[in-house]
């Protein structure tokens, strides 16, 4: 009767498991030390044109959009500190792992899913080789790495991007929109803004080759694995931002 | 007195393989002993490329037990079967090269990989690999191709670097997944021309999966001559190639025919007649 619960428990219980070898792997030898810096160029120094662009963009549409609303209270001064908080808290970190989601977390899931439709991860346990310690492992610790370290740089181009907008369009002098922006910021909002992209960071990677590892079917079957990892991971990406915005607005 | 029986390679023992309500392999059994060459056919889909990862240890059989080298592998851990690996080359169907990297890196990973991970004991010098990779690459005649990446070769030359890749450690079994699937007729007689010449001069036990009804007919038939080079038919009873040639037919996931050629060409199943029929 439960028969069409069974696929996705199962997957479930693949993903758990893969990720638990690809942690477990993190403390164990051989480790590939090349493939790790490979993935943090690939994924951090490739993402990095884009996640500015997006970062700088959204600071200048939050100061554009609060602009108008804090007029209205004539509180124009405030807008440094809200392009902060938005950005720090949430629109930094969401906004880079949906990119690097879209960017790396397909990737991971079609370069892996080709190498399984074409037998190269069989090749590989065929010639003495973990496919999770030398595919998986490195690509989880360079986004877990890159991830914060691009939502900082998103974070930085996003605030400047707001003042840009301040400036022209309200006047803003810097030390006022800095001030603001600066004093607005808690260690809480690093806190979550940091630990956000840390986690979004581990899903991508986790998702992205959890769906490349299972890729069956040719290449119609790694479009399919590409799909399905770019779409799960994005929406854990807010399922997460949920639970830990939760945590973090009770403190 | 001595035993003279070679000593078991790869046994199957009542394997069967099932993945949800499809049957793939049906209670298999057979023994593949040291210095055999097993020929194995089988339509697409009838369970031949599985027994070859059963083999391998990539999947696990559903009942039955499997032995290579006499170790039972049946339930080993993957870290287990690592060592046990080290000692079976094989070649995939596409070849299974990685993309990612070079024809020499491709080559020279069994090598470093032993280096670096396991096997520290009974991996070669560093400063030897180089060395090992580029004769490897010389037995295939593809020297040339060092620096190229796989996708810049055809399918017949990624055979080969395959092969190089799956002799570079002299392992003492060599699978062959559909060596010749996909190639034309003059390149699919040079693959299986490549591997007469490793099982003759690296005296490997061999499991050649295949479709092509000649090639196991070539594999039976010829043997590797190294004052000239060349291929040559074998003389029967002399360098006993073709005594040590034995055939198997899967069809449906059940192994429907095993025997030596002589017993092939006088079988009357009818299974075994579709295959034979292809030689007319």
């Amino acid at each position: 009767m439960l028969d069409f619960l069974k696929r996705p428990i199962l997957a479930l219980q693949d993903f758990f498991f893969l990720t638990g070898r690809a942690l477990r792997n993190i403390f164990r030898s051989p480790h590939y030390t090349d493939d790790i810096l490979l993935q943090m160029d690939i994924i951090g120094v490739g993402s990095l044109p884009i996640v500015i662009l997006t970062g700088g963009f959204s600071g200048a549409v939050m100061a554009l959009q609060m602009s108008r609303a804090l007029s209205t209270y004539g509180a124009t001064g405030q807008v440094g500190q809200i392009v902060a908080i938005t950005l720090v808290r949430e629109l930094g970190p969401v906004l880079s792992a949906l990119l690097v989601a879209g960017r790396s977390g397909s990737g991971m899931a079609s370069e892996l899913g080709s190498m399984k439709v074409t037998e190269q991860i069989d090749a590989m346990r065929a010639l003495g080789t973990d496919p999770i310690q030398k595919l998986v492992t490195p690509r989880l610790l360079a986004t877990a790495v890159m991830l914060p370290l691009l939502t900082i740089i998103s974070d930085l181009v996003g605030l400047a991007g707001g003042f840009l907008v301040a400036s022209i369009t309200l006047g803003t002098t810097a030390s006022q929109y800095w001030n603001t922006a600066y004093r607005a910021l808690v260690w809480n909002d690093l806190a979550q803004g940091l630990l956000k992209p840390l986690a979004f960071g581990i899903v991508i990677a986790l998702v992205g080759c959890f769906y490349g590892l299972r890729t069956s079917g040719g290449t119609q079957g790694v479009g399919l694995s590409t799909t399905k990892a770019v779409v799960v991971a994005s929406v854990w990406i807010f399922v997460i931002t949920f639970f830990i915005t939760q945590i973090f607005v009770n403190q | 007195m001595a035993d003279a029986t070679p000593q078991s390679v790869l046994r199957f023992e009542h394997v069967s393989v099932a993945f949800g309500d499809t049957v793939a392999l049906n209670d298999v059994s057979f023994d593949l002993r040291a210095g055999g060459t097993r020929i194995v056919y089988g339509a697409a889909g009838s369970g031949k490329s599985v027994m070859l990862k059963i083999a391998l240890g990539l999947l696990k059989p559903t009942s039955g037990r499997v032995f290579v080298f006499g170790q039972d592998t049946t339930d080993l851990k993957e870290k287990d079967l690592f060592p046990i690996r080290s000692k079976m080359g094989v070649l995939f169907q596409e070849g299974g090269l990685f993309d990612s990297m070079t024809i020499e890196d491709n080559v020279a990973y069994p090598l470093e990989n032993a280096v670096t991970s396991r096997d520290r004991k009974t991996a070669i010098p560093a400063e030897q690999i180089s060395g090992r990779v580029h004769d490897a690459l010389r037995f295939v005649e593809l020297e040339q191709t060092l620096a190229k990446f796989p996708s810049e070769l055809s399918g017949g030359m990624r055979r080969r670097a395959g092969i190089a890749r799956a002799t570079v450690n002299e392992p003492p079994l060599m699978l062959y997944d559909s060596p010749t699937a996909g190639l034309d007729p003059i390149t699919a007689n040079m693959i299986i021309a490549l591997i007469i010449k490793a099982r003759d001069t690296k005296n490997t036990t061999s499991a050649i999966v295949t479709h092509r009804y000649q090639d196991g007919q070539l594999l039976a038939n010829f043997r590797y001559n190294p004052q000239s080079g060349h291929l040559e038919r074998s003389n029967g009873n002399g360098d006993g190639v073709c005594a040590r040639t034995t055939f198997m037919v899967f069809g449906e996931g059940r192994l429907v025919f095993e025997g030596t050629q002589d017993e092939l060409d006088h079988s009357t199943d009818p299974y075994v007649s579709k295959f034979k029929a292809v030689k007319q």
